[in-house]
């Protein structure tokens, strides 16, 4: 008689595990119903896409590897990747080392109107991206944008920010910073207050530069944080496409001047809802999958390594 | 005080430091401020005024005649379908968000890690991928021109289970225990336990999503073809080079300021909250 209630509650919990697990499975499922759907289903359907001529509208007649073809062949599209690269290398070491810098500033014990400085720099990251891209292009007109105004005004040569294939994507990654730079201020100073300030005072004890610190203690700290938004902006360089939609199309031409700031979600968007090749455009988006695919594995492979 | 003790020189060059970081956070911060301040005076001027040298930033005839503009082309519908949009696609994926990271953090199941490691990679898929062949699925659905595909699709955000699961993590298994032996019902325990504790969690996330399918521009721009359907961020790049009506930037910049302005609103009142989200996926773990 003694063993029998340690018995029973031992059915008893075995009996609450299974459903226990059953309802676990039963609350996840949602995501995994969606995802199959809306992700896994149009991807797989996508490959079969990008092996037919497809104008979105019709019948679809399989072509085999013609859109492949094609593609390698295509400047554009190679100038898309270029893009992706060039534009990611012109932003991303500015604004992660400005990030941080400003962090460590705002950081500092004697910054009065903290809240305040912190605010104006995050409050660009909820700003609807399309409406400052419009005015963005306004104040870089040549000829009437205030930003040559004020250039010509203290004796600066004036800029043609949206005409030139350079200038058109540092204008392009001026918007990019502007839009990010508190978000990733935001993240790395919530980073900087999980360091323990004691070890940047230990070292500054013992005789090292504000910049030695800097360098030597709270880089390689920071260091899963830096990953972090670095991978975030690889992403979002290869999926630009308000910053180009509002600041460099002209009529129906997206990524002026000379294609210098197309990139590859702008020219899948071109390819297929302007020309309406669809089956085209698959095949396109497969290629710029499969380079981020790689990115990604040798990015997570590095955060890995860090772990 | 300190100062006393520190010879004059240091603190000569200690002031002298501090100024030039005050002068480029001011600077800074004027960047950073003035296309808030261009995109209002434009919104306030008649077109005449926009495009002139030397450039004119206040004058006698600003008023709000843009705004009347955009009231007659029908801005007011557009702003209520935004809201209805963010407002829907939000509820639904902090449920479903909820619910699964209760899910992943609460209950032990075979196959769990597996599945969790799914949904972690599910987040480098690009939307350059899904888009096509989303679009060609929803003309099937004969989806176009509704809100379903700005909503359903996205209805279990990946970031957003992980977000809930480290979450969720940190309530004390005793509670939902004692719960459960009260005879609780699982979904009881979530409604009723869960819910209640989370509810921080909730709004921070809730902050983001809202801010993120209110910007929202590439998926509205291909899915809402009927002018009235359409939301605020289509609506200001429809009125761009516009064939007849070449000047319709001063509008632009009105419809602009009635998209930003409530976002800034909702974010000085939960900033708290809302760095607090913003932050929580990337420190921690």
């Amino acid at each position: 008689m003694a063993a029998s209630p340690g018995v029973l509650t031992r059915i008893g919990k075995t009996l609450r595990e299974v459903k226990k697990k059953r309802w676990g499975y039963v609350f996840i499922s949602p995501f995994y119903i969606l995802f199959a759907v809306f992700s896994v289903y149009p991807i797989l359907f996508s490959i079969y896409l990008s092996f037919t001529k497809w104008k979105g509208v019709g019948p679809k007649v399989f072509v085999g590897l013609e859109n492949y073809s094609r593609l390698f062949k295509d400047p554009i599209f190679w100038q898309s990747i270029r893009n992706g690269f060039i534009i990611f290398f012109m932003y991303v070491p500015i604004m992660t080392l400005l990030a941080l810098v400003l962090a460590v500033i705002l950081n500092a014990k004697f910054i009065r109107f903290f809240r305040l400085f912190r605010t104006i720099l995050f409050i660009p990251y909820i700003t609807t991206m399309i409406a400052v891209g419009y005015i963005f292009r306004t104040m870089m007109d040549t000829n009437y944008g205030l930003f040559n105004v004020v250039l010509t005004s203290i004796g600066l040569p004036a800029v043609p920010w949206l005409e030139n294939i350079w200038w058109a994507r540092i204008s392009i990654s001026l918007l990019i910073l502007w839009a990010w730079l508190g978000y990733n201020m935001v993240i790395m100073l919530a980073g900087l207050q999980t360091i323990p300030k004691d070890m940047v005072e230990a070292a500054t004890i013992d005789g090292a530069s504000p910049a030695q610190a800097f360098f030597r203690i709270t880089i390689p700290l920071m260091r899963p944080i830096i990953i972090f938004s670095v991978i975030l902006s690889t992403i979002g360089s290869f999926g630009l496409f308000n910053e180009v939609y509002a600041l460099t199309t002209v009529g129906y031409m997206m990524g002026t001047p000379q294609y210098a700031t197309i990139t590859p979600l702008v020219y899948v968007y071109q390819q297929a809802f302007q020309n309406f090749n669809f089956s085209y455009a698959s095949a396109v988006s497969y290629i710029y999958f499969a380079i981020i695919f790689v990115l990604a594995i040798i990015q997570f492979r590095y955060l890995g390594r860090e772990d | 005080m300190a100062f006393m003790t520190e010879s004059s020189a240091i603190k000569t060059k200690t002031i002298f430091k501090r100024i030039f970081i005050y002068l480029i956070l001011i600077l800074i911060g004027i960047f950073m401020l003035l296309p808030f301040f261009w995109i209002l005076i434009t919104s306030l001027k008649p077109i005449a005024e926009v495009f002139t040298k030397p450039i004119i930033i206040f004058s006698r005839n600003m008023g709000l005649f843009n705004f009347i503009n955009a009231i007659d082309r029908g801005v007011f519908i557009r702003l209520w379908n935004t809201f209805l949009i963010a407002f829907l696609a939000t509820a639904l994926r902090l449920f479903f968000c909820s619910l699964a990271g209760y899910g992943f953090a609460k209950f032990r199941f075979p196959g769990r890690n597996i599945l969790f490691s799914v949904l972690i990679a599910s987040m480098i898929i690009p939307f350059t991928v899904t888009l096509i062949p989303l679009y060609a699925m929803m003309v099937s659905f004969r989806w176009i021109d509704t809100i379903l595909p700005l909503i359903i699709p996205g209805a279990a955000s990946a970031f957003g289970i992980f977000f809930m699961r480290q979450y969720i993590r940190s309530i004390p298994d005793e509670l939902l225990d004692a719960a459960r032996v009260d005879g609780c019902s699982e979904f009881r325990i979530y409604a009723r336990i869960i819910l209640p504790i989370i509810t921080p969690g909730l709004i921070s996330l809730g902050l983001i999503f809202f801010m993120q399918v209110w910007n929202d521009f590439l998926l509205p721009l291909v899915i809402l073809k009927t002018p009235e359907n359409q939301t605020l961020p289509v609506m200001i790049a429809s009125l761009f080079g516009l064939p007849g009506e070449t000047n319709m930037f001063t509008v632009q910049m009105a419809i602009s300021v009635i998209s930003i302005t409530p976002l800034i609103i909702i974010f000085l009142i939960f900033q708290r909250r809302f760095t607090a989200g913003i932050t929580f996926g990337a420190v921690k773990e």
